[in-house]
């Protein structure tokens, strides 16, 4: 099935072209990066994760969230995702893929990445997020690939699928659980340390992964001849409004405890992030600008009217999405430490290499996204000639 | 997509590949190079030893260096006793570069000759590069 | 699919071989035995490693200096001469960043001023242990917690687990920032994390940590599970504080502040 990737049209080829270009400059820094060492980002002593663990946190959301097509589909018996639940797979096999590439690009010694294998180690949470993920990926290749198999022959699905896509459910809760888990079981950053890291990351990843999930099929309609329907779309929309809800009052709770509690060190990040922290805050505008594109979104999405149009619900899933990056893809993990553990502060930013091997990771993301989607409806496509023929 | 007409063969080149160094070290002798013994150090010894003897020293001196690692660095036994009897403290840098202080000229062309480059001077070094 | 049961049987047979064929490979190869690997006679030896800085006898800005150098002269830590590539084994912060939460501000002046010496606190439960995905930081038998840069991947989860911010990263190659190499320890590489190891190679020669060493009495060292060490003497006979004791940690890392002969 992978040839269909190989024949499209214009459009397709110049959007791949970019990609490749955009994947090679990535990989020109990372050569740079690879030789010259973890310096030229603008990680330090005091801020060691920055952009890359920072982008691997959200979109392990992104990867999680094809559940929500899932559990409708599959569990409830929602037929109208059948169309569109596969996009979510393959969402999940793209951002995952982006994810294991984001912590491969933030290693220091990538050559021995091997080493978290031949010396296992069960009570670092490291290690079971490097299992839970590569089992995910998997699971979202097969079940996708199988299914979509057995579409393209017109026949039901393997019966060894089912209990797989049963499993994926699970298993989807636990790799962001488990990346959550990484962060909130560190003793010494008040900022992470907070028992409802796991849901507030499953409640942001719901909003966000099912927002960028409706804008790319926005997209698909107008580019294809493949429509997923208004109704999933409408669907889709309804999630990412409770989602996005429940993410905000999860955040609301996390700055009544801080700052109710009056517990200096808990109150510290937000007040850096938000408010800038002993005259430093490069991140301040960044956070209110997620905050009025959360307040935006929130407005779009539970006014029924701008809900149901599509023009608008686009609107609130891009500000839903982005207000999402930016607190995930950028605040979370750089706020987690600053001020740093002598309650000094260093800032950081990323630098341009670090930029760009970024975005080279998101476009090889968007070039699996891509080739996988094109593979989808051309299958469709194909389906659909066929029974016009008839 | 079942094809074994490609897979069959492709696992065989596979096999091959991977028990390259098996059977092209099939009653080979290590090639005839000749890494450099004079040095200060080797001189001065009685007896011509290595820490193990020569043949082994040869054949297994990367296997015995990563024991001798995770015996100092994790468990803290940082005394060697060796297959005679004989005590080294167990240190890349102070055991093996105090004899072979040429490293160059010892080390180097072996592996020159066969191809590896041992990332362990990334870190450790001999001592005339010590200046900086 | 493309995988059926058939191929996945045919892989698994091929491991099988593989797995096989290293094994007759191993037993081909030459062997020697009664080798053993052993502890140094004359090297120091305690069931737990602490440490006691008696703050009071830092008096200079020389006498910092001195320990600290002697360290990182030692262990070929580099200087490149700012925060951001910092690498440090054993430095100095003032009270209120050493023991944040616990300062106030009617502390006696010189409590707030003073600098505090500053290493890894090589704790009973260490976190950087718990989190670390390969095993490269490990707790020994002796209670030092050790850094195995041969291990070591370089993904910083033990940085971010360090309440103490112990730890530091080669962001890039330390070689050209050491002013002059000790050729009898090695230096680092870029992409490996590294601190102090209670001068783990030193213990193993019978001798005391460069720090200790160099403080003139300063800095106690020895052994917590013997009550007849001076460690425990020291602690039994000051009030001493430790870092961020609340998080369960348990530092062995002790902090004597004094009284009035300070003042
Ligand atoms: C006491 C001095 C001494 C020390 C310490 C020492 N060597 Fe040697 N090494 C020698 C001598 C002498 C020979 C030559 C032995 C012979 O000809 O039998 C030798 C031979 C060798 C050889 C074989 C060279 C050949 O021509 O085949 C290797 C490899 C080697 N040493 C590696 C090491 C390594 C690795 C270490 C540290 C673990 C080490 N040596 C420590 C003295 C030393
Ligand atoms: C007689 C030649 C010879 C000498 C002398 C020699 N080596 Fe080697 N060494 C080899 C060969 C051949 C290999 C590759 C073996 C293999 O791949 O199985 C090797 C591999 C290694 C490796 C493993 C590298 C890797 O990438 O797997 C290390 C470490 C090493 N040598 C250290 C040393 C040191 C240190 C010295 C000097 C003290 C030394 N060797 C001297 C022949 C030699
Ligand atoms: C990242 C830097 C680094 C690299 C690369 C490295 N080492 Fe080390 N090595 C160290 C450090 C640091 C120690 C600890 C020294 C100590 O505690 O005495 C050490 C200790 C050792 C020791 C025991 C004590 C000593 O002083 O020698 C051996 C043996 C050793 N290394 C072998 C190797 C070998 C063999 C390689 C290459 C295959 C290698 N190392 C690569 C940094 C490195």
């Amino acid at each position: 099935m992978l040839e269909k990737a190989l024949s499209g049209s214009r459009r397709y080829w110049t959007w791949i072209i970019i990609l490749l270009i955009l994947i090679g400059i990535g990989f020109i820094n990372y050569l740079r990066q690879f030789k010259l060492g973890l310096g030229i980002t603008g990680m330090s002593r005091d801020v060691s994760w920055g952009f890359y663990i920072s982008q691997f946190t959200f979109l392990v959301g992104v990867a999680a969230s094809a559940v929500m097509l899932v559990i409708p589909y599959y569990l409830h018996n929602y037929k109208k995702f059948s169309k569109i639940v596969i996009l979510g797979e393959f969402l999940a096999v793209a951002s995952v893929t982006m994810c294991l590439l984001f912590i491969f690009v933030d290693m220091g010694q990538p050559m021995r990445i091997l080493n978290v294998i031949l010396h296992p180690t069960p009570n670092s949470i490291l290690f079971w997020d490097a299992l839970v993920l590569n089992g995910y990926l998997f699971l979202n290749i097969v079940i996708g690939w199988a299914t979509l198999h057995a579409e393209k022959k017109g026949i039901p699905p393997a019966p060894w699928v089912k209990p797989l896509i049963y499993i994926s459910i699970p298993w989807a809760i636990s790799i962001h659980t488990v990346t959550a888990f990484l962060y909130a079981g560190l003793p010494g950053r008040h900022f992470w340390l907070t028992a409802i890291m796991a849901a507030r990351f499953l409640a942001s990843a719901f909003a966000s992964g099912p927002a960028l999930l409706l804008i790319v099929a926005l997209l698909v309609r107008k580019y294809t001849k493949f429509d997923p329907g208004r109704e999933p779309i409408q669907a889709v929309g309804k999630i990412v409004t409770y989602a996005m809800i429940t993410n905000v009052f999860f955040f609301l709770l996390e700055i009544f405890t801080a700052f109710y509690s009056n517990i200096p060190g808990h109150k510290h990040s937000f007040e850096y992030l938000f408010a800038g922290y002993e005259g430093y805050g490069k991140l301040v505008p960044l956070m209110w600008l997620s905050i009025i594109l959360a307040i935006i979104s929130l407005i779009l999405l539970i006014n029924p009217g701008t809900r149901k149009n599509e023009k608008t619900l686009v609107i609130a899933a891009l500000a839903v999405f982005f207000s999402l990056w930016i607190d995930k893809g950028f605040g979370l993990v750089i706020g987690g430490f600053i001020p740093n553990p002598f309650e000094t502060v260093t800032e950081y930013w990323p630098t341009l290499p670090e930029t760009f091997i970024t975005i080279g990771v998101w476009a090889i993301g968007f070039l699996i996204l891509t080739i996988l989607y094109k593979v989808v409806i051309s299958v469709r496509e194909s389906i659909g000639n066929l029974e016009a023929e008839h | 997509m079942y094809d074994g007409g490609k897979i069959i063969p492709g696992l065989i080149i596979f096999l091959l590949i991977i028990t390259y160094p098996f059977y092209t070290n099939i009653g080979k002798p290590v090639a005839e190079i000749k890494p450099d013994l004079k040095t200060p150090e080797i001189e001065r010894l009685e007896v011509k030893e290595c820490v193990e003897p020569k043949a082994f020293m040869r054949a297994e001196h990367m296997k015995l260096l990563n024991e001798w690692r995770d015996s100092a660095v994790r468990d803290g036994n940082r005394v060697y006793i060796n297959s005679k009897g004989k005590n080294y403290q167990i240190s890349l840098q102070k055991t093996c570069l105090r004899c072979h202080s040429n490293r160059d000229k010892f080390c180097k062309v072996c592996h020159t000759y066969a191809g590896v480059k041992p990332y362990c001077w990334n870190c450790h070094f001999a001592k005339q590069e010590g200046k900086g | 699919m493309s995988l059926d049961r058939r191929e996945f049987l045919k892989l698994t047979g091929l491991f099988g071989l593989g797995i096989g064929v290293s094994g007759v490979n191993l037993l081909l190869r030459s062997r020697v035995d009664a080798r053993e690997f052993v502890t140094p006679s004359g090297s120091l030896i305690a069931k737990r490693w602490a440490m006691v800085v008696d703050i009071r006898k830092f008096r200079t800005a020389e006498d910092y200096k001195r320990v600290i150098d002697a360290c990182h002269s030692i262990h070929n830590v580099p200087d490149f001469g700012n925060k951001k590539d910092e690498v440090k084994w054993i430095w100095t912060e003032e009270f209120e960043h050493a023991f944040p939460g616990q300062q106030n501000r009617y502390l006696p002046e010189w409590v707030i001023e003073k600098p505090f010496l500053l290493l890894c606190n090589h704790c009973d439960h260490p976190p950087c242990v718990r989190v670390c995905p390969t095993k490269a930081t490990f707790k020994r038998k002796d209670g030092i917690v050790m850094q195995d840069p041969h291990r070591c991947i370089g993904c910083r989860f033990c940085m971010a687990a360090c309440p103490y911010g112990s730890r530091s990263f080669n962001w890039r190659d330390p070689r050209p920032f050491i002013k002059k190499r000790n050729p009898e320890y090695p230096t680092r590489q870029i992409g490996v994390v590294e601190k102090c190891t209670f001068c783990a190679e030193r213990l193993a020669q019978g001798l005391e940590p460069a720090c200790v060493e160099k403080s003139n009495g300063a800095i106690i060292f020895g052994d917590l599970a013997d009550p007849n060490s001076e460690v425990r003497r020291v602690l039994s006979n000051h009030y001493t504080i430790r870092r961020k004791p609340e998080l369960g940690t348990q530092p062995s890392v002790f902090y004597i502040i004094g009284g009035e002969e300070n003042a």
